[in-house]
């Protein structure tokens, strides 16, 4: 790290301790214009790939995957089996690597932990009310504090997009400063809930509080509102976190959730990593894809690829 | 008792809202009075009062533009006996007033008729106005000397172009006499200057000017002076408007044509979003 | 690492012919007075087809052809029935655009992504809209019953040879008249494969006419005492000479010649996306473009940060075979033209400016120059008043926005500019100054046959698209 960045990344470390100070930052980040990031999103969308950049992508993918479930309906048999899958996506070709982690809710940790043990397989548990987040701090905090000692290794929060949109920078801050020690060495995910943030100019600053505050990943959505995901919510958050790192040569991640069900959007996500960030993020510590339906595509699509004929649904598991 | 001696009237030069005289010292004699002759550093001169003046008439809004040249035909009809004395019919001073006010009533209309929205496929504010092409030569034509000479000017100027106009070398009086009309009117110096004299000797120096946006040769009768104009005229692709055929009937509605070939059309995008 | 693999069109979609004659009057002929040259594709310089080159005899044919056209068929025949046929050929060259984009990559250099993405469908678009116009010409502005004007010498430039191709003669032929039209040296091969979609829309004889052949049969043409009307694109110093040639005769002309747009940067503009129309300002189509933003004029209090980003873009630009569906920037157009980027951008270097370009490896056969930019230019050097057509930006700064209007205004040139703020009123402010016919804000190098274009001062007159584009080919 340079003088400058290490002398930015203090002055920028005092934002979070004023309302003002804050509020001027954030709206003094530079605009989004929408029209012209959605052409730059659908653009990277038209690059095409092909034989062995896809067969690269396509493993990279599955590696990036957070394999989730977040229903009322969860049990425990569904969410060990979900978790077996993880490990072994695709059982009859050992050469499949294994997903980046298992995402569920808080009272899942403990029976997906006892598959996942040692396995390289990240745990990750949704926390602080999900997916509202409409909840006392205190209880939000105990919640993240619950799924850190049942075994979860990284913390997806959601942040008060109430509080958000009413203009209270410091107490979304505060929020995610507070869940951030109460994750203790879990990896911290914010998630912005973009679709409910509306403009892109909102994407941009909610990025840039929540990497202020110490979040190790900023992702997109719950999958729990109409708008998840999308490539040009992500291009900008890239481009904060680029832009972060190069203020303060602190790297943090990004993960889109929800929407993404295709080996084909998954790629495109892949080339939008790859020319707004670099390769620096082409890696699952760094770049994860919040998906269920996703991965069997992923390995239909690598089955074609080694044996040149199309599956079909009925030879992958539906776990 | 004696006649009283009448106080007679110098007929000089209109650059940048002041009357010289020729800075070449010249005159010849013409409808009886001596009128100056004008050079070709007169022709510079006035291009550069043309273009200083530019500025503020362009930027001028629409409705101000259309008010002083409304007050230009107050001052015209006012003047209407001096005109008869010159020799010009007063059907002729009645049509040019009628046209300069026609020609005044476009100032804030010509952009909705010539411009508008473009409906482009996409995301996209996208809109087409007309704007003044800067600073416009124009050969007045001979005849009719008044109604002639208002219907080439006031077309050029209404936008916000500014005119160097080479009156009627054989009809130069009423050019003159008009320049006095507007110099009291409250049209700003430098928009319409008027240069008298022979063509043959200003109307090339205006044409290979590289600071006149367009010339207007309606008034070249000669065909080989108006090839050799054009010619000059194309070094920097200069707007021209050909020569008006021999019998072109001035007192016809002129329709929109003499406005929209000294405009130009700026089209702006802007994207829409949030 | 992330490589992508070759994702090469295929162009078996195109089936070339050895050699072309010249499109007179319905039918594909040979040369009468004239010889043949080829026409290669730049990328590789494999020689594509043998293509005829039209003598003064031949295009006096095709004038001859026109003038017939205009006085027996299509003059006469309902504006209904013209629209038919331009909605043939906006479906035919639907159908057939992919054919069509490859051969367009194959004989201009340009990347597939472009004339696949952009060229194509504005083709297809431009033809779709003036069909539209054919039969209701009385209610465009210009009179109850507005009069075509004739025959129309039509020349067009290599840079977007089947648009301009487009942007011609759409409009001619929905206002009633006939045309001949000379496609470009370097690139005559699309129009030449229109000329077949005009047969296939049973398009009647000699109301297109397409010849062949590099200036001396431009020249002939625009110079024919036969034609009505010229329409040019292309470079202002052959623009000139043709408002010379025309001078007293009855000729009615439009240009649209070449530019020097200021792309202008305000300190709170959108920057990522103005980066992005930084990049497709100058880079898109190689910098073939006359409305190319090819001078960045950014306000100094962001200069560092803009030219940091911009040289992180430049870095991704992908540079390399036309074909392949992942390529940015593509081959220049001819050996003639690489020519005069090197000796521009040699003399910025020497006029003390700074030079940049991201690595890049560059094939070893065609033509071929590496997205550029250029630092420490002032209004003073070449790079920075002349037109460079070519993969060059130049960069100057400016800290007021009256100096930027005014840095922007001082060139003989007036075609586009690009504004980029997030100051809504500070846009229409700069818009109303800027001395150009294409004003830009937060985008760049967009096109619509809606809107029209084309320039102020020396960068011509006369607009092409939009109603607008009507004017130059109706008496009015």
């Amino acid at each position: 790290m340079t003088a400058t960045t290490t002398s930015a990344r203090s002055e920028l470390s005092e934002l979070g301790r004023s309302e003002t100070a804050l509020r001027t930052f954030l709206h003094g980040l530079p605009g989004v214009d929408q029209v012209g990031a959605e052409q730059r999103a659908a653009q990277l969308g038209t690059r095409s790939i092909k034989t062995t950049a896809k067969a690269q992508a396509i493993d990279l993918a599955i590696r990036m995957v957070d394999l989730t479930t977040l229903e009322g309906a969860d049990t425990p048999g569904k969410v060990r089996a979900l978790a077996a899958k993880a490990l072994r996506p695709d059982p009859a070709d050992p050469s499949c690597p294994h997903v980046g982690a298992v995402c569920v809710y808080p009272a899942m940790v403990p029976y997906v932990a006892e598959v996942l043990r040692g396995s390289g397989v990240h745990l990750a548990s949704v926390a602080t009310a999900f997916p509202s987040g409409q909840a006392p701090l205190e209880i939000k905090l105990a919640d993240t504090r619950a799924a850190v000692a049942a075994g979860a290794d990284e913390i997806d929060m959601v942040i008060n997009r109430g509080a958000f949109l009413a203009g209270r920078y410091k107490e979304v801050y505060d929020e995610i400063v507070a869940t951030k020690e109460a994750s203790g060495d879990a990896h911290l995910k914010v998630i912005l809930e973009t679709g409910e943030l509306a403009t892109y100019d909102n994407v941009r600053r909610a990025s840039w509080l929540a990497m202020l505050a110490g979040g190790d990943f900023i992702k997109t959505s719950t999958g729990k509102v109409p708008i998840a995901a999308t490539m040009p919510v992500t291009l900008v958050m890239l481009e904060a976190v680029r832009d972060f790192r190069e203020a303060t040569g602190r790297q943090v991640g990004v993960k889109p959730a929800g929407g993404i069900k295709t080996t084909k959007d998954a790629i495109k996500y892949l080339v939008m990593v790859n020319e707004t960030v670099g390769p620096d993020w082409l890696d699952p510590d760094w770049f994860r894809f919040g998906a269920s339906s996703l991965l069997n595509d992923l390995l239909m699509q690598r089955t074609k690829l080694t044996t040149g004929t199309y599956s079909g649904p009925d030879y992958f598991t539906l776990d | 008792m004696s006649e009283r001696v009448a106080v007679r009237k110098t007929y000089k030069l209109f650059i940048g809202g002041k009357f010289p005289r020729s800075e070449s010292g010249r005159s010849y004699l013409v409808q009886s009075s001596n009128v100056s002759l004008a050079s070709r550093k007169d022709a510079r001169d006035a291009v550069v009062a043309a273009r200083a003046a530019v500025k503020g008439w362009a930027g001028a809004t629409a409705y101000n533009r259309g008010q002083i040249l409304y007050r230009a035909a107050e001052m015209l009809e006012g003047r209407r006996e001096q005109f008869v004395a010159l020799g010009i019919p007063g059907d002729e001073v009645d049509a040019a007033v009628d046209r300069w006010v026609w020609y005044a009533g476009w100032a804030d209309k010509v952009a909705q008729v010539y411009g508008g929205a473009n409906p482009v496929a996409g995301p996209y504010f996208n809109i087409s106005a007309p704007e003044p092409t800067g600073v416009v030569a124009v050969v007045a034509p001979e005849r009719p000397a008044l109604l002639g000479l208002v219907s080439v000017i006031a077309p050029a100027i209404v936008t916000g172009n500014t005119v160097v106009v080479a009156a009627s070398p054989t009809e130069p009086l009423a050019a003159v006499t008009l320049a006095e009309v507007l110099a009291t009117s409250d049209l700003p110096g430098g928009v319409v200057n008027i240069l008298t004299g022979a063509i043959t000797e200003t109307a090339p120096t205006l044409a290979a000017h590289m600071d006149v946006n367009a010339i207007d040769l309606t008034g070249v009768t000669d065909a080989a002076l108006a090839t050799d104009l054009e010619v000059k005229a194309a070094e920097n692709l200069k707007r021209v408007l050909r020569p008006a055929p021999a019998d072109h009937d001035w007192s016809v509605d002129p329709g929109l044509d003499r406005m929209t070939a000294l405009l130009e059309t700026k089209t702006v995008w802007h994207p829409k979003g949030v | 690492m992330f490589e992508y693999a070759p994702a090469p069109e295929s162009r078996s979609v195109v089936d070339l012919k050895p050699s072309y004659g010249l499109f007179i009057d319905g039918t594909f002929v040979d040369p009468t007075d004239g010889g043949s040259f080829k026409s290669i594709n730049p990328a590789s310089e494999e020689v594509l087809a043998e293509v005829a080159e039209a003598g003064a005899q031949d295009v006096e044919r095709a004038v001859r052809a026109a003038r017939k056209a205009y006085d027996k068929v299509w003059g006469p025949m309902p504006g209904r029935d013209r629209a038919k046929y331009l909605y043939r050929i906006a479906r035919l060259i639907q159908e057939r655009s992919r054919e069509l984009a490859v051969l367009e990559s194959l004989d201009n250099g340009k990347p597939i992504r472009e004339s696949r993405d952009v060229d194509l469908p504005l083709v297809a678009a431009h033809f779709f809209y003036y069909a539209g116009w054919a039969d209701k010409l009385g209610h465009a502005g210009f009179g109850a019953n507005p009069r075509p004007i004739g025959v129309a010498a039509q020349v067009i430039p290599w840079n977007f040879p089947l648009l301009m191709l487009a942007w011609k003669i759409a409009p001619a032929l929905a206002a009633g008249n006939t045309v001949v039209l000379k496609p470009a040296e370097t690139t005559p091969l699309t129009a030449l494969l229109f000329a077949e979609i005009c047969q296939q829309a049973d398009l009647p004889a000699g109301v297109v006419n397409i010849v062949t052949g590099a200036g001396e049969t431009g020249r002939a043409l625009v110079e024919h005492p036969g034609v009505d009307k010229v329409a040019f694109t292309g470079s202002t110093d052959v623009g000139r000479a043709i408002a010379r040639s025309v001078a007293g005769t009855r000729k009615k002309l439009t240009l649209e010649l070449g530019g020097k747009a200021a792309n202008i940067v305000f300190d709170d503009a959108p920057i990522d996306q103005a980066v992005e129309g930084i990049v497709n300002g100058i880079f898109f189509n190689q910098g073939h473009v006359c409305c190319a933003g090819s001078r960045l004029l950014v306000q100094e209090n962001v200069a560092d940060r803009v030219l940091e980003s911009l040289k992180r873009r430049m870095a991704q630009l992908r540079v390399g075979d036309p074909l392949d569906k992942n390529t940015d920037i593509g081959a220049i157009n001819s050996a003639a033209q690489l020519e005069r980027i090197r000796e521009l951008s040699d003399a910025g270097s020497a006029e003390g400016a700074e030079r940049w370009s991201p690595p890049c490896d560059l094939p070893d056969r065609g033509f071929w120059f590496a997205p550029t930019i250029f630092t420490g230019v002032t209004q003073a050097h070449r790079i920075a008043r002349e037109e460079i057509f070519g993969p060059v930006l130049s960069v100057l700064t400016f800290r007021t926005p009256a100096e930027a209007v005014e840095k922007a205004n001082n060139t003989p040139y007036g075609l586009s500019a690009g504004i980029w703020t997030d100051k809504g009123s500070r846009i229409l402010w700069m818009a109303d100054r800027l001395r150009a016919g294409v004003v830009w804000a937060n985008t760049f190098n967009k096109f619509d046959p809606t809107s029209p274009f084309g320039g102020y001062k020396e960068s011509g007159y006369g607009r092409e698209g939009g109603r607008h584009g009507l004017e130059g080919y109706l008496n009015v």
